[in-house]
This record gives C-alpha cells, sequence and structure tokens, in this order.
C-alpha cells in the first residue's frame, strides 16, 4: 500500500520522534499498537456483555418464576416491530463490517458512506422503538408501580411520540443548516460529516413513520392474522365505545373456554386478556415484566445513543482521510461494538417478543 | 514520507508474529461475498425465528428460539466480528464472558428451581389461609376418634 504514507506525511515531520503521527510512541510498530487497542476492546465487550447478564439474569429467574406472566405480557409486544427493527440491526452491523473493511483498505469514500448507512440504521432503530415505547406509555404498560391495570381505564393518548421527535427534529435542522452552510461554502469536508448527520436525523423520522405504520396498520384487525404481532391491537384510538361493550363480549367468549387463554385462531384483544387474569395483569406480575423490558430494551438503546456518538466521531477522522489499511483501529474497535450491541439484540428479541 | 513504511516493515520482521504478509500488513479484510452471505443468512434465521413463534410447540419452544439466536450471534462474533481470523487470546478473552454468564444464569436458576416447591407449597397456603377464619367456629367440633 503505497498510499498510505500520503495522510501521514504531513504530521510526520513535525514530530520529533521517528514515528507517524497516528502511531502511539510506546508502540514498537502498527500490529502492535492495533492488537493491543483490539484485545482493550475484547476486555470492554467482556464488562459490557457481563454488565448485560445481569439484566438477563433477572429476566431467567422472573421468567422461571412466573412463566404465564410473560406469555400474557409479550402479547403487548408488537413481533412485527421488533422482527423489522432487527433487520435494520443487522444490516446496520453489515454495512460497520463493509465500512471496516473499506478503512483496512483506504477507501475513503466508501468509508464514509458505510458509516453513514450505519449511523442512519441507528436513527431508524430508535425511530422505530419511540413508536413502540410510546405506544405502551399510551397504555399504561409501564415498569412495576406504574403500571396501569389493562382493561379497566381507557387508553390516555399523551404526546409522548411527538415529544420523543423533538430532539431528533432540532438536530435535522442544525444539521441541514450546516449541510446547506457547508455547499453554500463548498466545504468538502464539512459536507462529509453533515449529510451523513443530516440523513440519519432524517433517518430517525423514516423509522417513526415506519413504525406508526406497522402500529396502525394492526389496529384495523386483521382477525385471523397468525403471530403475535396481529394479537396486539385493537386498541388504538377509535376502538373506544365499541371496546366497552367487545371487553363484555369477549370476555364470556374467553371464560367459556378456561385454560385456553390465548387462541391462536382467534384475535387476541389484550384487553379482554387483561380481565383474563387478574392475577397476572397487575403491577406485581406484567409490571415487573414491564420493568424488565424497559430495561433491557432501554440499556440497549443507550448502547445504541453511544453508538451513535461514536461513529459521528468516526466519521468525523474518516472526512480527515485519517484512517488507511495501516491505522484502522478505531474503526474496528467501534464496529466490534456495534456488532455487540446487535449480538444483544439478537438475543433480547426472541426473549421478548416472541414468547408463546 | 517514506520513512513511515520503511519503519513498519522492519519491525514487523523483527516481531516476526504476523499473519504471512511479510510486507507489514496486517489487516484482514472480509470479502464482500462473505459479508454478505452472512448477512442474508441472519436475515433468514430472523424470519425462522419469527415463523417458528407462530408454531405451538410447547416447552421446547424457549430451547429452539435460544438455538437459533446463539447460532445468529455466531455468525456475527465469528464472522461480522472477525474473530475466526482473529489473534486465539481475543476470543479466550471474549468467551470466558460467555462462561460467566452460563455460571450466572446456571446458578441462579437452580437456586430458583432449589426453593420453587417452597414457593408453590407457601403460595396454596396462603390461598387456603383466608377463608379459614370464617371456619373457625367450626373447630370446635373436632371429629373425635
Amino acid at each position: 500500500m503505497s498510499d498510505i504514507t500520503i495522510p501521514t506525511s504531513e504530521h510526520a515531520d513535525d514530530h520529533s520522534h521517528d514515528h507517524p503521527a497516528w502511531l502511539a510512541h510506546h508502540f514498537d510498530d502498527a500490529e502492535q499498537q492495533f492488537d493491543s487497542g483490539k484485545l482493550g476492546m475484547w476486555l470492554f465487550l467482556v464488562t459490557e456483555v457481563l454488565f448485560f447478564s445481569g439484566m438477563f439474569v433477572a429476566y431467567a429467574l422472573f421468567r422461571s418464576l412466573h412463566p404465564e406472566v410473560f406469555v400474557y405480557a409479550s402479547q403487548f409486544l408488537n413481533a412485527k416491530l421488533g422482527a423489522i427493527n432487527t433487520g435494520v440491526l443487522l444490516f446496520s452491523s453489515l454495512t460497520m463490517a463493509w465500512a471496516v473493511r473499506a478503512a483496512q483498505l483506504s477507501q475513503q469514500k466508501i468509508l464514509v458512506s458505510m458509516l453513514a448507512m450505519t449511523l442512519s440504521c441507528a436513527a431508524m432503530f430508535l425511530g422505530v422503538k419511540a413508536v413502540e415505547y410510546t405506544h405502551k406509555w399510551d397504555l399504561g404498560l409501564l415498569p412495576a408501580g406504574m403500571y396501569i391495570t389493562q382493561g379497566v381505564a381507557e387508553p390516555n393518548h399523551g404526546n409522548w411520540l411527538q415529544i420523543l421527535c423533538i430532539p431528533a427534529a432540532v438536530f435535522a435542522v442544525i444539521f441541514a443548516g450546516w449541510y446547506l452552510f457547508a455547499l453554500v461554502g463548498r466545504n468538502r469536508f464539512q459536507l462529509q460529516i453533515a449529510g451523513p448527520l443530516l440523513v440519519a436525523s432524517l433517518c430517525f423520522f423514516a423509522g417513526v413513520q415506519l413504525g406508526v405504520f406497522l402500529e396502525s396498520g394492526e389496529s384495523h384487525g386483521d382477525a385471523h392474522g397468525s403471530g403475535h404481532g396481529a394479537t396486539h391491537g385493537d386498541h388504538h384510538e377509535g376502538a373506544g365505545d365499541h371496546a366497552a361493550h367487545a371487553i363484555i363480549v369477549d370476555h364470556m367468549v374467553a371464560t367459556s373456554i378456561p385454560g385456553q387463554a390465548f387462541p391462536s385462531e382467534v384475535f387476541v384483544d389484550p384487553k379482554r386478556v387483561g380481565i383474563d387474569e387478574p392475577e397476572i395483569n397487575q403491577r406485581g406480575r406484567a409490571g415487573i415484566f414491564f420493568g424488565i423490558y424497559y430495561m433491557m430494551t432501554g440499556i440497549h438503546a443507550v448502547h445504541i445513543l453511544g453508538g451513535m456518538g461514536v461513529i459521528t466521531w468516526l466519521i468525523v477522522k474518516a472526512a480527515r482521510h485519517e484512517f488507511h489499511s495501516k491505522y484502522f483501529g478505531p474503526v474496528d474497535n467501534v464496529g466490534l461494538y456495534w456488532h455487540l450491541v446487535d449480538f444483544i439484540w439478537i438475543f433480547l428479541f426472541p426473549l421478548l417478543y416472541l414468547i408463546r | 514520507m517514506a520513512h513511515t513504511s520503511v519503519d513498519a516493515s522492519a519491525q514487523i520482521d523483527s516481531h516476526g508474529g504476523g499473519h504471512g504478509h511479510g510486507d507489514g500488513e496486517f489487516a484482514h479484510p472480509a470479502s464482500l461475498t462473505m459479508l454478505f452471505s452472512v448477512f442474508f443468512t441472519l436475515l433468514a434465521l430472523t424470519i425462522l425465528t419469527v415463523w417458528q413463534s407462530t408454531l405451538d410447540i410447547g416447552a421446547a419452544e424457549i430451547w429452539v428460539t435460544m438455538g437459533i439466536a446463539t447460532v445468529k450471534a455466531g455468525l456475527v462474533i465469528l464472522f461480522f466480528m472477525h474473530l475466526l481470523w482473529d489473534k486465539p487470546l481475543n476470543a479466550i478473552v471474549f468467551l470466558s464472558s460467555i462462561i460467566f454468564v452460563a455460571l450466572f444464569l446456571g446458578f441462579t436458576l437452580m437456586d430458583a428451581q432449589g426453593y420453587h416447591s417452597t414457593i408453590e407449597i407457601k403460595d396454596t397456603l396462603e390461598a387456603s389461609l383466608p377463608p379459614a377464619p370464617a371456619d373457625l367456629p367450626v373447630v370446635p367440633s373436632m371429629p373425635t376418634t
């Protein structure tokens, strides 16, 4: 690789030591630096796995003691949204792995665009997640102490989704302004940063649209839909007056088939389920499930946010042409982190959404 | 300008632990074919796990879903995270964390199962206790043997 000397030349000269700027002086060579960094990253990932394992232990403990709570509560999770988000995250892992490849091959343009796609997928994931969360907040599906018994009160539709969209909108406006500014000033460096950030902040809204579409598409009631996705939803707005009658009728239907609370071929209204299962539909049972759900997915989402931060940092460095075939450690290590976040989600998705 | 690559290759030689590249190249760019085939396998497995959740396979479900998830996680670790080509030390470090997770989960579940029967007895006792006071007046008529 002859091109690797180009980015280092201007930095290397103003150093008194005999090493390029990208090679810290306490390392013998580029490979040693890379290996040390990577070992450190793996050690960090170990702490991450152990950190998450605490929550998985809580999950396993509560599920082993009250398996019926998980069957009940996962009815409220939309498997379609979870599956879409799994796909988005897997795709972002692909683009991240491609970004590492591009960094190793000194392909700067591909590197920036792959990082941009990873960032956009992350934003889209959070957009879908925002729809999922706010929908549950509306229904009162909240952690233990705040859990509202289902089927008792009408859903309280707040404007949480709009509130969650505010920060993304602020970012989108700032990045759009920055992008235009850089466009007018013909600053290619700033364009390479502002562009991905603008696209990513818009992708959050794409995720919100996708989530709203999938969530509302269900409330029109595909009565014979299979899977948990279809069991999720007649509780959207407009269900109001009919719901009250439906609950009573449904209740009678449901109690007539004891022991079979969730007949797979019949559309299951969570409200009816709620009345069916007074033992479970309460703070100390379903509420604890949602405590576990919010903790696990919430900490995971925080990791997504953190990942977006470091990917942005990588985009800035990539726009400065800092990465090449001998110095790509940061891209590789952030990639490892990003894949770990995907790794965690691969377990979270079936454990939370696909319980039958 | 030129000294960087000279340095690097000279030191790689003394280092001696190369991967057979010889010229100081230690990067292993993953082939796009490999990345895409892993991605599509992961997607297929996701569809498989969603589909199998519509089947009623009872208690085996958790093992099937966890089996598929483990295969997916393995693909991510081995190929996307490149552990297959990584230094063995990194693999050992990471696997050690998995061992500890298994220990945490295993011991917790063993413990939970250990007193599960006790909890069930307590639950049934508590469920049967509340009506008892109402029946108290009946107590004097104890059966005599």
